[in-house]
């Protein structure tokens, strides 16, 4: 492999992991402070995407340039407004029951898939990135890369460090880390826990759908896409340490490269490579490699 | 308390397990219905393609009302993801819960490949494909339970290989596909042509469901003058929008499944590599032909909301189920006898195609069916494919004898080689 292709191949790793990333930190960031496995993350990966779609739609095809942009606000509080819902209606009274939340949430994102596909039916879509995200950047060394993939590198700093800021320089950070250590002292501390609990669903929730149009304008979107990005969100967050930001960035790191440096490399065994990297992580640090014992 | 609903809830499954066991017996024996199950891909990366069966099925079935040969036709519809358990699991529900007397699927290869296995355990049931495609289903084998009424991937990349190198000058072409039956058939088809003239082939595969296909872009040789998409359904386009997006400037050709209504009635930045694109397959969207044009006319009417044109699954779906009901109405409903007279019918069956020519099967129940080279061309904002070349009775074996293109083993994701120097 050439010098110029493998750097395309690192750089490739790179920017999936971005993508990894922005979707994984919402799934982190409710585990973290809820316990909450929330299988039902990838629906609000579709919920985002096909909500953001519907608005999008109509305004390209008006040529208006910010469609891509609103596209991503309504994704974002759409899937937010899904995420409120589902803790107030239905895990917030089952919190600290672990296995029901599972069964709900898996329940739920079999639900939603089918209600989506009644409504938005079975045809792939895709957004299309403004223009001046589209098209390709002459890179050092790499030579022409699409734009949009760097875009991606981008969002996930973005979010990376918005998050980081959030939860160390807040108060509400203040509150959602005193959680993660011990609730029950919280509550006696007189916070109001379930109202916070909400607003970090909401939080992972818009991630989940700031990831959903980031990533149907990556790839196509299509039925089965909220299972693949489910199942990656879980890799990263075990290879990371659950409920740790800079684990989750790690872990998508991880995952990211290995897929794409498999692709490249063998690509009839690429998928395992990332299952070996959950395997090796699992048997020497069950906790994940930011992750904290309990 | 628990124990309780335990026990009342385990004697109340049990008395739903024995009463459905009683009740199935008097549903076979009801002697007006012929029950015929369905396996198409409603989930995965084919469901559009999937949808598109579903809707000729629906047309097939109600071109005769739900009737042959005096018989009511029960239709029971099961829906796979392209993954051969699934597959697998989904056909035997419908042979052991259903009891359906005919299966009409599946639609991707390897499943094809799974239900010729289990068709083999199976008396007096019949299992006629949808349009899975892997060349090895009916070649290599074979079970005399499972017929197949379209080409297989060999059959429907013919004439590709000889048009790249002759007509486009094609000498070293790098193939992107999918790591599984289908492709590995597509590939054999077009390299058995393309290799015989001196061509030269680099491959690159990827799993089927892949959505990233970044690295493999990247992984296109720069002294490849040609690639070839083997994708299909969500894959191909994916694999197209990161192509465009990547500034790709290899000229791409195209398998069957690749240039389909699934790919071109989906709008993104693939349209403009599609345009102008030459392909090969076993449908053309704007023939002349009148059948065809008929065809068309009736899928539009009932169905406004599918395709600008019928899919390659509606059509070899319609096929199927054609073939189904000629079989049927040929031996008069009579499935008894472990349904003897009705395979006997099917094997012996020339079925009229949607695309105006005929279809019949060999001594290993394959079709025996024309192929068409394609070129895509836009219609004020539609694609379709028009004829370029036209090919016909293309047989499994490209006319050679059985034994000697047994002989060149099965295709897989190394065979057959021909690789740059």
């Amino acid at each position: 492999m050439s010098g110029a292709t493998a750097a395309t191949v690192i750089l490739n790793g790179l920017t999936l992991a971005a993508l990894y990333f922005v979707v994984a930190s919402g799934f982190s960031l409710i585990f973290g402070l809820m316990r909450t496995v929330n299988m039902a993350h990838g629906s609000l990966y579709l919920v985002g995407a096909y909500i953001g779609y519907a608005v999008f739609e109509p305004l390209y095809d008006r040529d208006l340039w910010y469609a891509w942009y609103l596209a991503i606000l309504a994704g974002m509080a759409a899937a937010a407004l899904f995420g409120v819902l589902m803790q107030t209606v239905l895990l917030g009274w089952m919190q600290g029951q672990e296995l029901r939340q599972a069964l709900v949430t898996i329940a739920l994102s079999i639900i939603v898939a089918d209600q989506l596909l009644a409504r938005f039916g079975g045809t792939p879509r895709q957004f299309f990135a403004p223009d001046a995200l589209f098209g390709s950047t002459a890179l050092p060394l790499i030579g022409n890369y699409p734009t949009f993939r760097l875009v991606q590198i981008g969002v996930a700093l973005a979010v990376g460090i918005g998050l980081w800021l959030l939860l160390n320089r807040t108060r509400l950070g203040l509150m959602v880390r005193a959680g993660v250590d011990d609730r029950p002292m919280l509550a006696a501390m007189g916070v109001n826990v379930p109202l916070v609990a909400v607003l970090v669903f909401a939080l992972g929730a818009a991630l989940a759908g700031l990831g959903g149009v980031i990533g149907a304008t990556a790839q196509p979107l299509a039925q089965g896409v909220d299972a693949r990005f489910l199942l990656t969100a879980l890799v990263v967050v075990i290879v990371g340490g659950m409920g740790s930001i800079a684990g989750t960035a790690i872990g998508a790191l991880l995952v990211g490269l290995a897929e794409q440096i498999g692709q490249a490399l063998f690509p009839t065994y690429s998928v395992i490579l990332t299952f070996l990297i959950m395997v090796v992580v699992l048997a020497i640090r069950p906790q994940g490699i930011m992750g904290r014992a309990r | 308390m628990f124990r309780g609903l335990m026990t009342r809830s385990t004697a109340a499954l049990l008395a739903v397990t024995a009463s459905a066991a009683l009740a199935a017996p008097t549903l076979a024996q009801q002697g007006g219905t012929i029950r015929i199950g369905s396996i198409k891909t409603l989930e995965g990366p084919f469901a559009t393609g999937g949808q598109d069966a579903v809707r000729a099925l629906t047309m097939a079935f109600e071109e005769v009302n739900f009737t042959v040969a005096g018989k009511k036709i029960e239709w029971v519809r099961e829906s796979s993801n392209a993954q051969a358990d699934v597959a697998l699991a989904r056909a035997r529900k419908l042979i052991e819960q259903d009891q359906v007397d005919i299966i009409i699927g599946p639609l991707s290869g390897a499943e094809g490949m799974a239900l010729r296995d289990y068709s083999r355990t199976l008396t007096g049931k019949t299992i006629v494909n949808g349009q899975s495609a892997a060349a090895d289903t009916t070649l290599r084998d074979v079970s005399p339970n499972f017929f197949r009424f379209n080409g297989d991937g060999m059959q429907w990349i013919a004439g590709l290989g000889t048009y790249a190198y002759q007509k486009m000058n094609a000498r070293h072409v790098a193939l992107v596909g999918g790591d599984y039956a289908f492709p590995y058939a597509q590939v054999f088809g077009f390299m058995q042509e393309f290799c015989k003239l001196g061509g030269k082939v680099t491959k690159l595969w990827s799993p089927l469901g892949t959505t990233d296909f970044a690295s493999t872009i990247a992984s296109i040789p720069k002294n490849a003058d040609t690639v070839l998409v083997i994708h299909g359904g969500t894959d191909a386009l994916a694999f197209l929008t990161q192509y465009a997006q990547a500034g790709g400037q290899q000229p791409l050709i195209a398998g069957p499944v690749t240039v389909d209504q699934v790919v071109m009635s989906a709008r993104g930045p693939h349209r403009r590599l599609l345009n102008n694109l030459i392909s090969a397959g076993p449908i053309v969207d704007d023939s002349d032909d009148p059948t065809w044009k008929a065809f068309v006319a009736s899928y539009k009417k009932r169905f406004p909301d599918g395709f600008a044109a019928p899919s390659i699954n509606a059509v070899h779906y319609y096929i199927a189920a054609k073939a189904v009901i000629m079989a049927l109405e040929q031996v008069k409903g009579d499935l008894s006898n472990n349904q003897q007279a009705f395979q006997a019918a099917l094997a012996k069956l020339e079925v009229p195609t949607p695309m105006g020519g005929k279809v019949r099967l060999d001594d290993n129940r394959q079709a025996i069916a024309s192929n068409f080279i394609r070129r895509v061309v836009d219609r004020n904002g539609q694609l379709f494919t028009t004829q370029v070349e036209r090919f016909d009775n293309v047989t499994q074996t490209f006319g050679m004898p059985r034994a000697e293109f047994l002989a060149l083993g099965s295709p897989s994701r190394d065979n057959p080689s021909c690789p740059p120097q």
